[in-house]
């Protein structure tokens, strides 16, 4: 094996840009070998609908060009990304995981996407995800599902699966993750990864092809805390083509994170959230945990324990919000601008192409919730299901409120268990659902989160994820705890969790 | 080229008003003329090649967001308070959903609950029964809401989409702000309901106009009207069932409307029918309504709050800034101006009917007499701006060049024929008046000496008529005047022509 090319896919993205910026190696090299480390790979795990390496190849190009000229460039520059298949890319499909939107090729860049190229980042192609990033598997997604590295018979979470899977591959040392109950920290859990959801507002959603767009945000999949950190810090930041964006400097997320590998957390106030506690979680997930939080006191943080009582509701308020809105944003996938149209052979009116065109165009779980959200916002149940769903975000937002009165952070298990086998729970929507019980609070309160590795469960020996969760632009807060407790379980284990990983 | 059903039987107009009170609810809506889009920065441009002035978020492409445009709230703001509406502190935009090809995300953002402005009024002036009444109409609300695209069906019969071999769509409208303003029921107009339904809408369609937030040009679908009517018999609290009729898109039309609608109605409950809750839509050809869509089934929109936009909290600082720079009231205005003037509410009529009454105030504070300045615009370049298809400030003659034309009139140095031919001359792009006049020679030949001379030589031609004048045939001298005139080529006095005539003929018998 070819050291050199093969080693840079283990690289973290700090020291790759690093190195770039040396000129130790070329971004085209950097380039290659993640490329080189798909074709070998992707055919068994599948986190890519879409492979661009022509264009990342051009782009790596770019990049040591303005190097060669003596530029100076972001650190990131002429670092690959994976991104979900949830952003518009000029260039590429925009499929959403989707039947409907098949071939479909976006005019115009997400913000997002174009904060990526301002870095001088190559962008690798785009990951798989549930159809419409509805689910937590990436089974629901049209083109099949995404495999977790760690055991190619087990989910990689959902929606992201494809993000989480690309950097646990080692295909991408960072990808896009979108996050709308759960979908960045859920496969990170389940993968061995970190995924941070930043504070809603704090990235821009222009260009996001919207789930549910009161809870939708975009954010960093990466394998380590600082590798977060930093791609964190380019694409967050007020975009004024996204009215819900927050206009306010973004907190130094990177210096947050070196902070917090000098791991010394005295004065954190760290909360245990009781309700997100019990016997719903697998032993090895609560053994993985209880650990943690050992280690965050060893650390020096105080640990109380706090409460938020109305967390028991959110999960029933999520699936009512949620398709609520999801109803609603997905009616213009009728097939009269873009996607899949079915039925325009001149025997049938524009009425029914529309609804033939969603009939062959969305799988079953799009059509489960826009029949849930249709139904949650007519006319005599309005206030019974989705205001009521409302008043309950208010309250979950109220204990988070008062949680944070007490505390820095809170702290729970990501995931009630570790990855599920493939088909277990795909026909059970509800044991689908509670996959993501303990991340949805977050979502409805539009604070920011971070799922990091925690270990293996001695059941199973698949990875356990641990939550930390931060008041709205306080973003800063889960970096540096999660570097601190990052840096204490990797001295513990000598190396990143996800070097635990079988080789594929 | 429509076909329209015509077999619905109708009862004569002054039976149905005599036997049924009418009540009117008037819905319409002002196309703002924004420079660009509601939500986005595309151009509203009007006629514009089809589908050219579209981007992501107006076509609604997956992933495209709204932002709003503020100076469409500051004009939304600005018709409230000139409705005398309360504005909201705080207020939310919602989505209305249903499927329409023409519709880009399959929902419009509109305002449901929340809307900016609610419960005003505005003052119509209207005749009914041959007196002046001014009725003050309640307005529920005046709310902001983006436009949809505007569908073409091709082939079939009815020009509507059922039967249409194909449909085209042109985005280019989706997304231009609108303003939609809903009144209250009316009520009280009895058999006036047609020409008082005409009266509100062309009395908001100036008040709008005054604002200077919208071109109200109905022929061109920037101000649209929605005429619900429904009948009860005279001394019923209860409001009858109503239609609304949609597609009226004159002051005309508005009135023809109505005035079908009651027909129809009537003719319906006389023989015991119940009247349908649906939407209707007027013919301008044959001037009758036909049923669209039912609404007993109620179509169910699932309103909720726009989530991709944050709440409006206009500051009422802000609000006040804008009441305080309302302009006066168009029937406050034109009040004001009558007097001043010392014209009638007909007179002022014809002069707002004229479209002039910016151009006659103008020229009357450039120094015009106020019966000079209305007999100019309302008369030879009303003339003039109508046989060019032009409006009257369009036409290319300022109010300050109307006045210098006046006072060239009326320091006597230009009779009216002369005067004619100097505003064409300052029409045809030749300067100004004075300009005009020296270079097409239009000053008055005053010189007595000459007028003299030019006179005994029409005298000279005509020994008949001299003859006749002696006889004291006076009238004749009108016959030497109009030659002199010509040989003037009008620019003699011909007052002073025809004294110099009688007084030649005197003086030489």
């Amino acid at each position: 094996m070819d050291a050199g090319v093969h080693e840079l896919t283990r690289w973290s993205a700090a020291r790759l840009g690093h190195a770039l910026a040396a000129r130790e190696v070329s971004a085209a090299e950097v380039t290659t070998a993640h490329l080189e480390r798909i074709a070998a790979v992707d055919d068994r795990v599948h986190a890519f609908l879409c492979v661009d390496a022509e264009g990342a190849l051009a782009a790596a190009e770019t990049v040591d060009a303005a190097r060669a000229r003596g530029d100076q460039l972001p650190l990131l520059a002429g670092v690959p990304v994976a991104v979900k298949d949830v952003l518009a890319q000029t260039g590429l499909p925009t499929t959403c995981g989707s039947r409907i939107l098949r071939g479909w090729v976006p005019p115009y860049d997400a913000t997002v996407v174009r904060r990526l190229r301002a870095a001088g980042m190559v962008l690798l192609g785009k990951t798989n995800m549930d159809e419409f990033a509805m689910g937590s598997s990436t089974e629901h997604s049209a083109y099949g599902p995404t495999h977790n590295p760690w055991d190619l018979d087990r989910i990689p979470g959902g929606s992201g699966g494809g993000s989480a899977a690309a950097v646990a591959s080692w295909s991408a040392p960072l990808a896009i993750g979108t996050d709308t109950g759960g979908s960045i920290r859920q496969p990170a859990a389940v993968t061995g990864t970190v995924g941070v959801k930043p504070t809603y507002g704090a990235v821009s959603r222009y260009g996001l092809v919207a789930l549910a767009s009161s809870l939708d945000q975009a954010g960093p999949c990466a394998r380590t805390v600082a590798d977060a950190a930093l791609l964190h810090a380019v694409i967050a930041g007020h975009d004024r083509l996204d009215s819900t964006s927050i206009d306010a400097p973004v907190p130094d997320v990177v210096a947050a994170a070196r902070r917090g590998a000098e791991a010394d957390l005295r004065g954190v106030r760290v909360g245990l959230v009781r309700e997100l506690d019990g016997d719903g979680y697998a032993p090895g997930v609560r053994t993985r945990f209880t650990e943690a939080v050992e280690v965050l006191a060893g650390l020096g943080a105080e640990v109380v324990e706090v409460s938020c009582p109305h967390f028991p509701y959110a999960l029933a308020a999520y699936y009512l919000i949620l398709p609520s809105e999801a109803s609603s944003n997905l009616a213009r996938f009728d097939g009269m601008r873009f996607g899949l149209r079915d039925g325009d052979d001149g025997t049938h009116s524009a009425e029914e192409v529309m609804a033939r065109s969603r009939a062959a165009g969305f799988g079953p779980e799009a059509k489960r919730r826009i029949m849930l959200g249709t139904y949650a916002l007519s006319t005599g149940y309005y206030d019974a299901y989705y205001g009521q769903a409302q008043k309950v975000r208010t309250l979950v937002a109220a204990d988070f409120a008062a949680a944070f009165a007490q505390v820095d952070v809170v702290v729970s298990p990501t995931t009630p268990t570790t990855a599920f086998r493939l088909g277990e729970k795909v026909d059970d929507p509800m044991a689908m659902y509670l996959s993501d019980i303990a991340t949805i609070p977050a979502n409805l309160a539009g604070i920011a989160a971070m799922s990091l590795p925690a270990g293996r469960a001695e059941e199973d020996g698949l990875p356990v994820g641990v939550q930390l969760m931060a008041p709205a632009m306080a973003d800063d807060r889960l970096y540096r705890v999660g570097a601190a407790l990052e840096a204490a379980l990797v001295a513990r284990w000598g190396h990143l969790l996800i070097e635990e990983a079988p080789a594929l | 080229m429509s076909t329209t059903d015509t077999s619905e039987e109708l009862l004569a107009y002054d039976e149905a008003t005599e036997r049924y009170d009418p009540v009117l609810g008037l819905e319409v809506h002002v196309e703002l003329s924004t420079a660009t889009k509601m939500f986005c920065g595309c151009p509203t441009v009007f006629g514009a090649e089809p589908n050219t002035q579209v981007c992501p978020t107006c076509l609604g492409l997956p992933g495209s967001l709204p932002v709003v445009n503020a100076v469409a709230v500051e004009s939304a703001i600005r018709i409230g308070l000139a409705l005398n509406c309360s504005i909201a502190s705080w207020c939310r935009f919602a989505r209305k959903n249903y499927f329409y090809p023409d519709m880009p995300k399959d929902y419009q953002v509109s305002q449901y609950d929340e809307p900016i402005a609610t419960d005003g009024w505005i003052d119509v002036p209207a005749t009914m029964d041959g007196q002046a009444h001014t009725v003050r109409v309640p307005i529920e609300r005046a709310h902001l809401e983006e436009d949809t695209g505007k569908s073409l069906h091709v082939g079939g019969v009815t020009g509507r989409i059922h039967g249409a071999a194909y449909s085209l769509v042109d985005y280019n409208r989706a997304g231009i702000p609108l303003v939609e303003i809903v009144t209250r029921p009316i009520e009280g107009a009895g058999r006036w309901a047609p020409e008082f339904a005409r009266a509100y809408v062309a009395t908001l369609r100036d008040l709008v106009a005054g604002l200077g937030v919208s071109d109200v040009r109905m022929e061109q679908g920037s101000l649209r009207a929605d005429v619900n009517l429904s009948l009860r018999p005279y001394g019923q609290q209860a409001l009858g069932i109503r239609s609304e009729t949609k597609n009226v898109n004159s002051l005309r039309s508005v009135e023809r409307a109505v005035r079908y609608e009651v027909r129809r109605q009537a003719a319906r409950l006389e023989r015991g029918q119940r009247v349908v809750q649906e939407t209707r839509h007027f013919h301008e050809d044959t001037g009758v309504t036909t049923p669209g869509r039912s609404k007993e089934q109620a179509e169910d929109y699932r309103y909720f709050p726009e989530p991709d936009l944050v709440p409006l909290a206009p500051d009422p600082a802000w609000v006040e800034r804008l009441r305080a720079g309302l302009p006066e009231p168009p029937a406050t205005r034109r009040a004001r101006l009558a007097a001043a003037w010392g014209i009638s509410t007909l007179e002022m009529d014809a002069v707002v009917h004229a479209g002039a009454v910016d151009l006659v105030e103008q020229t009357v504070a450039a120094g015009a007499t106020p019966v000079a300045a209305r007999r100019w615009w309302l008369g030879e370049l009303a003339r003039r701006a109508n046989e060019s298809g032009v409006g009257l400030a369009e036409l290319g003659i300022t109010p300050g060049q109307v006045a210098r034309v006046v006072a060239l009139v009326e320091s006597a140095s230009l009779p009216d024929s002369l005067a004619r031919q100097v505003v064409a001359g300052v029409l045809d792009g030749e300067g100004e008046p004075e300009q005009v006049v020296v270079a097409r020679g239009l000053s008055v030949v005053s010189d007595a000496v000459e007028l003299t001379r030019v006179v005994d030589e029409a005298l000279a031609q005509a020994p008949d008529v001299v003859a006749k004048i002696r006889a004291g045939k006076v009238a004749a001298a009108g016959a030497i005047v109009g030659a002199v005139m010509k040989s003037t080529a009008g620019r003699a006095d011909a007052a002073r022509v025809r004294e110099l005539v009688l007084q030649r003929c005197a003086g030489a018998s």
